[in-house]
Formats: structure tokens, C-alpha cells, sequence
């Protein structure tokens, strides 16, 4: 007999549980060493109180009605409850706060390896906490913790969501191309992006500098060494965390000037993780100062979001030897 | 095995239109691609970092990081673009290499008095379509405000208007010349495709430097080849 199970959907029978048990709980020590309190809040939420979120870059999988006709979603992701419940319950406390979570959460994608419509995150909030303090802590603690699963080879790349739009903004680049030029970048298609700039009626080293930028990735010193005065400008945010960091988490960290995460309420650094083993990133997160206003207790916050069976598909190719490609 | 692959990155080649064109490139490079002309059976040649495979397929191995970059036409790309939904294929699309170049259209037969196709359209209120491409078919038919109805078919579309089973098609043409034979017309151009290079996500990162080389090394050979293969 069949009895099917709504597609990206899939059940976890011991022994990949006991695994997937042995990594979070690395990474909940870590949390737990850094002050990140676990929280537990409903998979349902009001779509209307998502929405404050960013609905159309992370789109429900799965909608309902309640008895009284309201709208409801599985969430799409951990963050935006967060921060409705820093508003709500933490209305008066003292920043900052330090929340973490292991959650699942739903979206409507294509089901491919690792990338399933239920997937399970393990995370950390860091309210209050503005850059680039808070996000260097938040670094530390995602670089700590993925060694402290046995992850290797990983790295984190750095960008800054602000950086090319502010770029953009500085060379008078008209509204309706910017907007061509970040769809292209967030396609990453370079193609089209060079196009669209050769098109353009801006002057040619306006144009190098926008086509040029985002293709600057690497080791940081000698990526912001080589930078051009004005993109240098835009890139202090960035230097000004790499000061922060210590050593061990610094080695981790690569530069990517052409990074742009998908969701809408990213404001400042953003960062990705990436492991040889895997041709996905396992994770992200970045800086999000507007959220938190939006449900009436303004605050800046950082955090990210790893995906745990992303995390597991990487350590068990790590374990083989996986290097991408052939052998 | 001898070493590492000369460029360090794995290449997904498609084999078909774009096969020898692409080999051509790879031997300006100073790659030796002697086994990969003379072995059609064959798919992986890890000596010089090169699996081989079905065209609509290049865009699946890249994106898994199953290859570092691959070769692969625009309209593969597109194709599966619209499949993925707004978000696409997680690939960089890193450059346009200039061959391949080919003309995505829709035809009808030649007639006398009115396309066929609008006749259908204006007549019965939609109009039959076959093509290998459902989804740049529908994508275009939908944009330009005309309903119809997309037949798929996986061999010779020009067949299709002659048999009687539709009244237009959208396929890829480059010299216009089957299209011609059978007695086929080009109605409309929907979008110029080239081969592409596209690079896994993580590859982009991870190997920047390999990868930055390689595409340096193609636009300058591009530059002195006016992009022709």
C-alpha cells in the first residue's frame, strides 16, 4: 500500500535522527557557552503578522483558515516570529537579547537535495546589538559552532546588502536601472547585469566600477586593498568587522562584494556558508535594523539561520573526502 | 591519473550543437581534447576535469556542484528558468560566449492568405503550439496577451504544423534552413540565445580564483576571436 506524504516532506527514522541529534546538540552548546536562550514559539502564525516579514521573497508552502476564517501559515522562518515576540514579550527589557532556536519551518520551493518545503533550522537572534559589534559576535558564534560539530573545510562569506545599492545611489544611477541591476545581481547573472549597464547612458568608469564590484570576492586584505577609493568608502562597514574578529574566526572569512541575500528586510553585512562538500550555501543570516520597527520596538539585530540537514549532508561528504566535482 | 585537471575546475560539456564549438574553445585554452573528439561513448575524462552529458542537463549538475561550470545554451536556461519559477536556476551565469547563436521563433506554414496561426487564433480563440520549449512557448504566448495551447513534443517540431497537429511552433533556429524545407515561415523572434558559462554558487567562492582565471582567459580569447567559436 502507499500512503503518501506531502511532496518535500520526509520522515527521519533513527539512525539519521541520532545524527541530526549529535549536531544540534554541538551547536546548542555553543549557543548555550554564548548566553543565546532556546525558544519555542507556534509553527502557525497569522499570515498578517508575518507579513512584516519579507512573504514574497519566503513564500508559505502551506496556508490555512482557522474556526473564524483568519488567515494562518507555517512559518517561513524563525526571525520574523523573534522579533514579534521581542516586541510583545520583551517589551521593556533591556537590550541586548540573545535568543536561539531549533525550528522547522515550511516554504514553497522546489524539493531538490537538502533543500526540502520542511526544513529544520538551528539558529540565533542578537537584538539590540547594532554593527559591528553585534554582527562580529554573531560570527564568532557561527564560526565556533560549526567547528564545533566537526565542520572543516567551511567558509562564511561577507557581504554587505547596503553596499551596492549605496554605490548605485553615489553614481546617480536612475531608479528604474538600479532596480534592473539588483534583479540581475540577485539572478546572479552577470551576463544580463553587463548588458544592462552597456546599455546605460552612464559614464564608462561608472559603469566599469558597477559591472567590476560585485565580482570582487576572497581574502579580505588583499580584496579591500585593491579596492577602488569609492567602493573602498562603501566597504568600511566590512573592515570595520574583520578589526573585530579573532583569528580563528577571521581565517573563515571571506570577502564578497557581489553578495545579495533574497530576503527583503536584510539592511546592512549578510553572510552565507559555504563548505567545499556542498554546491549549496548551508546557511546565512545577516543584519536586519528595520524589522524590529515594524512590530513597534525599534532595534538593530543580526542573526542567521543554518539548515540542519544541509549541515548533515556536508559533514557526511566532508567525511568521504568530497571536494565538488570529480575526484 | 595524472595530476590535476589543467584548469582545477570541473566542466560539464553538452554534448550536441554546442559540443564542438565548445571543444574548439577548450583547445585555444591548451587543453587536450583529442580523447573527448574521439570517444563519443565516454562521459567523464578526469584528466582533463571534463564530464560530458545531454545539453538540458549541464544547468542540473552545475547547480548541484556535481561540476564547477559548465557550457550550456541560453535557451536551456531559460527554459528551466521559467521551470524553477522567479528564482531560476542557482547558477551564475558568468558569460556570454558568443556561439551557438540561434534565434528562438515562431513559425507557421507559408500560406497564400492569412497565418494559420492567427487564423486559429482569431477563428477558434486560441491558437496550437508545439514546441520542445513549453515554457519559453507560454511564457512568450501569455506575455503578448494570446491564448494557446502548448502541445510538447520531444523530436522534429517542424513536423507538427505539416501532420496537422498544430499550427505554430516555437523551436531554436540557426540558419533558418529546416524551417525553410518544410515550408515553414518565422513569425515572430522571441529571444537571441548564445552558449553561456554558468558556475555552481559555492564554486564561485570556493575556487574564485580558478574561476576568475578561466573566465579572464575566455573573454580575452573572445576579444581576438570576435566570439565565433
Amino acid at each position: 500500500m502507499i500512503h503518501p506524504i506531502p511532496s518535500g516532506t520526509r520522515d527521519v527514522l533513527p539512525e539519521e535522527s541520532a545524527e541530526l541529534r549529535s549536531i544540534s546538540e554541538a551547536l546548542r552548546a555553543t549557543f548555550t557557552d554564548f548566553s543565546y536562550g532556546e525558544i519555542y514559539t507556534p509553527a502557525l502564525e497569522y499570515e498578517s503578522v508575518l507579513a512584516r516579514g519579507d512573504l514574497r521573497a519566503l513564500e508559505p508552502a502551506y496556508r490555512l483558515f482557522d474556526h473564524s476564517g483568519q488567515t494562518l501559515v507555517l512559518r517561513t522562518d524563525m526571525t520574523v516570529p523573534i522579533a514579534r515576540v521581542v516586541a510583545t514579550r520583551y517589551a521593556d527589557s533591556e537590550p541586548p537579547l540573545r535568543f536561539c532556536y531549533f525550528a522547522h519551518c515550511y516554504r514553497r520551493v522546489r524539493p531538490e537535495r537538502g533543500r526540502p518545503r520542511e526544513l529544520l533550522q538551528a539558529g540565533i537572534e542578537l537584538i539590540g546589538s547594532p554593527a559591528p559589534a553585534g554582527t562580529a559576535e554573531v560570527l564568532t558564534v557561527l564560526v565556533r559552532a560549526l567547528r564545533a560539530c566537526g565542520l572543516e573545510r567551511f567558509r562564511i562569506g561577507l557581504g554587505d546588502a547596503a553596499l551596492y545599492p549605496q554605490l548605485m545611489s553615489e553614481l546617480e544611477v536612475p531608479a528604474l536601472l538600479a532596480e534592473r541591476l539588483l534583479d540581475a545581481l540577485s539572478r546572479r547573472n552577470f551576463v544580463a547585469l553587463s548588458e544592462e549597464l552597456d546599455r546605460s547612458t552612464l559614464p564608462e568608469p561608472a559603469r566599469e566600477l558597477l559591472r567590476d564590484l560585485p565580482q570582487r570576492r576572497g581574502d579580505p586584505q588583499p580584496l579591500l586593498s585593491a579596492l577602488p577609493a569609492r567602493a573602498a568608502a562603501a566597504a568600511e562597514g566590512l573592515s570595520a568587522i574583520l578589526a573585530l574578529l579573532e583569528g580563528d574566526v577571521a581565517e573563515r572569512v571571506i570577502l564578497d562584494l557581489g553578495l545579495v541575500r533574497e530576503l527583503g528586510y536584510y539592511t546592512g553585512a549578510i553572510f552565507e556558508v559555504y563548505d567545499p562538500a556542498l554546491g549549496h550555501p548551508i546557511g546565512g543570516g545577516g543584519r536586519y535594523d528595520d524589522l524590529l520597527g515594524r512590530f513597534g520596538r525599534p532595534l538593530p539585530a543580526v542573526g542567521f539561520a543554518l539548515g540542519l540537514e544541509r549541515l548533515h549532508i556536508a559533514l557526511a561528504g566532508e567525511e568521504r573526502g568530497e571536494n565538488g566535482g570529480l575526484p | 591519473m595524472s595530476g590535476p585537471p589543467p584548469l582545477g575546475l570541473t566542466i560539464a560539456l553538452p554534448r550536441g550543437a554546442l559540443f564542438a564549438p565548445a571543444l574548439a574553445l577548450l583547445q585555444r585554452l591548451g587543453i587536450d581534447t583529442h580523447e573527448l573528439e574521439s570517444n563519443e561513448r565516454r562521459l567523464i575524462f578526469p584528466e582533463i576535469g571534463v564530464i560530458t552529458m545531454r545539453p538540458s542537463d549541464v544547468p542540473t549538475y552545475v547547480e548541484a556542484g556535481a561540476a564547477d561550470v559548465g557550457i550550456t545554451g541560453r535557451d536551456v536556461l531559460l527554459e528551466q528558468s521559467e521551470l524553477a519559477g522567479r528564482e531560476g536556476r542557482a547558477v551564475y551565469e558568468l558569460l556570454d560566449l558568443g556561439f551557438g547563436r540561434a534565434v528562438m521563433v515562431l513559425a507557421s506554414a507559408r500560406s497564400e492568405g492569412e497565418d494559420p496561426a492567427r487564423r486559429a487564433l482569431r477563428r477558434l480563440g486560441v491558437m496550437r503550439v508545439a514546441t520542445k520549449y513549453p515554457r519559453i512557448a507560454a511564457g512568450h504566448l501569455e506575455r503578448t496577451g494570446r491564448q494557446a495551447e502548448i502541445v510538447e513534443v520531444k523530436g522534429s517540431t517542424e513536423l507538427a504544423p505539416i501532420a496537422g497537429l498544430a499550427e505554430a511552433i516555437v523551436d531554436l533556429t540557426a540558419t533558418g534552413r529546416t524551417l525553410q524545407e518544410n515550408n515553414l515561415v518565422v513569425r515572430e523572434e522571441i529571444v537571441v540565445c548564445t552558449a553561456r558559462l554558468i558556475a555552481n554558487p559555492v564554486s564561485h567562492k570556493l575556487k574564485a580564483q580558478a574561476l576568475d582565471e578561466l573566465v579572464q582567459r575566455l573573454r580575452k580569447d573572445g576579444e581576438s576571436n570576435g566570439f565565433q567559436g
